[in-house]
C-alpha cells in the first residue's frame, strides 16, 4: 500500500475530511451491544453449553429417516396445495384490487378503499393472519389457503399499483384517442405495460407463498408445517431432518418453476432455450430506445 | 367541416394558452400550423379529440360541438378521428398488427377487444394497410423492435384503420430524420386525398409545411396571426409568427 496524496493538516484543503459523528455512533453501538449481551445473560459459559447441545442436536438429526415418506409426501403435498390455490386466489383478487388502487387510471372514491385493503393485507406477518384464520374457519389447509391469500393480495396488490402508476401515459392516450371504452383501454393500453412485471410479482409470490406453505402447519393451519412440529415434539430428529430436506427440494423446485416462467414470459426466452441454458443466461436483453 | 369558434384554454387561471381561436377547416385538404414551441398547437389539436379539455368556446365538426360531449357520445366522436402523434406513442410491448387493430377498439366491444375477436374485415384491412405503408411482413412484429420511421407508418395506420373522417397529426416528424419526415408527410398527404378528408398537423418544419400544405395556419402566443396559402407566407410573415430575423438568414 502506499499513500496516494501527502495528508494536508487544513481540514478546508483535505477532500476526505470526516465527520466525528459516524465514530461517537459506532462507539454507542459497541456499548450498546455489551450493555444487551449483559442484560440477556449471554456469557461465554452460556455459548458453551449451547454449543455442546448443539451437536447432540445435530448429531441426532443424521442420517436422515425416510421410513415414513408416505406421511411426508402427504404433508408436501399439501403445502403446494395451499400454496397453489393461495397463490391463484391471491393473483386473481389482487388484480382487480391493484387496478382499482392506482391513482392515475382511477378516481379517488375507488383508489382509498382498495388502498386499505392492500394495507389491511400487508399489516400482519403470514403466521399471525393464520393464527386468526384457524381460529376463525378451523385446523386445516383452508386457513392456510386464506392466510396465504392474504398475505398474496397484499404484495402483488401493492407492486401492481406501483407498476400501473409509472407506465407511460403517451401509451394510454394514443388508444384512448380511438374511441376505445375503459374497459378496451385498459386491454390494449394498460395492461401490455405492465403484464411482464404482473408476471414477475406473481412468480415471486408463489415462490414465497410455497416457503411460508411449509411454515404455517406449525399453528394448525395445513401443510408440512404440522408434521414437522409434531416431530420436533416427538424428538423425532431423523425424521426432521428428512422433512428439512425435502422441503428444501420443494422450494429448489418452485425456484427453478418461478425463474423458467420469467424467462419465458419477461425476456422472451423460449422453454427449449431455458432448458438448454440450464436456467441461466437469460438476463441478457436487448437494448430497447426511447 | 371542422369550426372553431372563440375556443380559448388555460391550464393555469388567467395564463391562456390559446386566446379566441376561430378557423374553419375545409372538408379536404392539408392545414399545417405553425408557431413556435410553447404557443399552443398542440393543445389545439388536442382541444379536437379531446385529450387536453378546452375552457370555452365551440369546436363543430359533423354537426356536433366536439368540446361538449361525454361518454359514449365523445368516445363515438373519437373513432372518426385518427391522430398520430410526434413520439409515435405506440403500445410497446404490443404487435404491429395489435397496434393496427387498436385503431378499431371504438367499433368493438371490450369483451371481443379482451379475446382479440376482431372482425375478419379489419384484419384484412389491417393487413392491405400493412402494405401500403411499406410493411408488409411486420404484423408480427412488436412494436418496441421498430425503428423511428417504421413506428410512425404504424402510428398512421392505426389511425387510417379508425376509417376517420379527420385526420390529426402532432408533430409526426419532429422525431425523424429529414429523408423519413418527407415519407411521411407525404403518406400523410396521400392518405388524406384518397380518403377526401381533412388532415390537420402541427410542424415544426416550415419548409416540409410549405410543400406539402394547401393552407398554413401560423399561430404565436396562443393567436391565430396567419392563415392562408403557402405562398403567401413570406419571411416578413415569418418573422411575425416566430420573432427576431436571425435565423431566417
Amino acid at each position: 500500500m502506499t499513500t496516494a496524496a501527502a495528508p494536508t493538516n487544513d481540514p478546508s484543503l483535505n477532500p476526505f475530511a470526516r465527520s466525528i459523528w459516524p465514530k461517537v455512533g459506532g462507539a454507542l453501538l459497541l456499548v450498546y451491544v455489551i450493555y444487551a449481551c449483559a442484560q440477556m445473560q449471554i456469557s461465554w459459559e452460556r455459548i458453551e453449553v449451547g454449543l455442546a447441545n448443539a451437536a447432540h442436536f445435530f448429531g441426532r438429526l443424521f442420517p436422515p429417516n425416510f421410513a415414513r415418506w408416505e406421511l411426508l409426501v402427504k404433508g408436501l403435498l399439501e403445502s403446494l396445495q395451499i400454496a397453489v390455490l393461495a397463490s391463484t386466489l391471491g393473483i386473481v383478487l389482487a388484480l382487480p384490487i391493484g387496478l382499482a388502487a392506482a391513482r392515475n387510471l382511477m378516481p379517488a372514491w375507488v383508489t382509498w378503499p382498495a388502498r386499505v385493503v392492500i394495507v389491511m393485507a400487508r399489516s400482519f406477518h403470514p403466521v399471525i393472519v393464520a393464527i386468526l384464520f384457524v381460529k376463525a374457519v378451523g385446523f386445516g389447509a383452508l386457513a392456510g389457503i386464506l392466510a396465504l391469500t392474504v398475505a398474496s393480495i397484499g404484495f402483488i396488490g401493492k407492486l401492481f399499483t406501483e407498476a400501473i402508476e409509472e407506465i407511460s401515459e403517451k401509451q394510454v392516450e394514443a388508444v384512448r384517442a380511438t374511441g376505445a371504452p375503459f374497459a378496451s383501454v385498459l386491454w390494449f393500453g394498460v395492461l401490455p405495460q405492465v403484464f411482464s412485471r404482473f408476471i414477475g410479482f406473481a412468480t415471486y409470490q408463489l415462490d414465497s407463498n410455497l416457503r411460508n406453505s411449509t411454515m404455517v402447519g406449525i399453528v394448525g393451519a395445513g401443510g408440512i408445517g404440522g408434521t414437522l412440529f409434531a416431530a420436533f415434539q416427538r424428538f423425532d430428529y431423523d425424521f426432521v431432518c428428512a422433512i428439512l430436506i425435502s422441503i428444501i427440494a420443494l422450494i429448489m423446485v418452485g425456484e427453478l418453476l418461478a425463474s423458467a416462467v420469467r424467462a419465458i414470459f419477461i425476456d422472451n426466452v423460449t422453454l427449449r432455450d431455458f432448458i438448454r441454458l440450464g436456467g441461466a443466461g437469460t438476463r441478457e436483453r436487448h437494448l430497447e430506445d426511447d | 367541416m371542422l369550426t372553431f369558434k372563440h375556443l380559448s384554454k388555460s391550464y393555469v387561471a388567467g395564463k391562456p394558452v390559446l386566446t379566441d381561436i376561430n378557423l374553419e377547416i375545409a372538408a379536404q385538404g392539408i392545414t399545417a400550423i405553425i408557431g413556435p414551441s410553447g404557443t399552443g398547437k398542440s393543445t389545439l389539436i388536442r382541444c379536437i379529440n379531446r385529450l387536453v379539455e378546452p375552457s370555452t368556446g365551440e369546436i363543430l365538426f359533423d354537426g356536433e360541438d366536439l368540446a361538449r360531449l361525454s361518454g359514449a357520445a365523445l368516445r363515438r366522436a373519437r373513432r372518426h378521428i385518427g391522430m398520430v402523434f410526434q413520439e409515435y406513442n405506440l403500445v410497446e410491448r404490443l404487435t404491429v398488427m395489435e397496434n393496427l387493430l387498436s385503431g378499431r377498439l371504438g367499433y368493438v366491444s371490450s369483451w371481443r377487444a379482451w379475446r382479440r375477436r376482431f372482425p375478419p374485415e379489419d384484419i384484412r384491412k389491417a393487413f392491405e394497410l400493412l402494405d401500403v405503408v411499406g410493411l408488409s411482413g411486420f404484423a408480427h412484429r412488436r412494436a418496441d423492435a421498430l425503428s423511428g420511421g417504421q413506428r410512425q407508418r404504424v402510428g398512421i395506420a392505426r389511425a387510417v384503420m379508425q376509417e376517420p373522417k379527420l385526420l390529426l397529426a402532432d408533430e409526426p416528424t419532429s422525431s425523424l430524420d429529414p429523408k423519413t419526415s418527407v415519407e411521411i408527410m407525404e403518406l400523410l398527404a396521400d392518405f388524406g386525398r384518397a380518403r377526401g378528408i381533412p388532415v390537420l398537423i402541427n410542424m415544426h418544419d416550415v419548409v416540409l409545411a410549405k410543400r406539402f400544405a394547401d393552407r398554413i395556419v401560423g399561430m404565436s402566443g396562443g393567436r391565430v396571426v396567419f392563415d392562408g396559402p403557402p405562398s403567401e407566407l413570406s419571411d416578413t410573415m415569418l418573422k411575425q409568427i416566430y420573432g427576431g430575423e436571425e435565423w431566417l438568414q
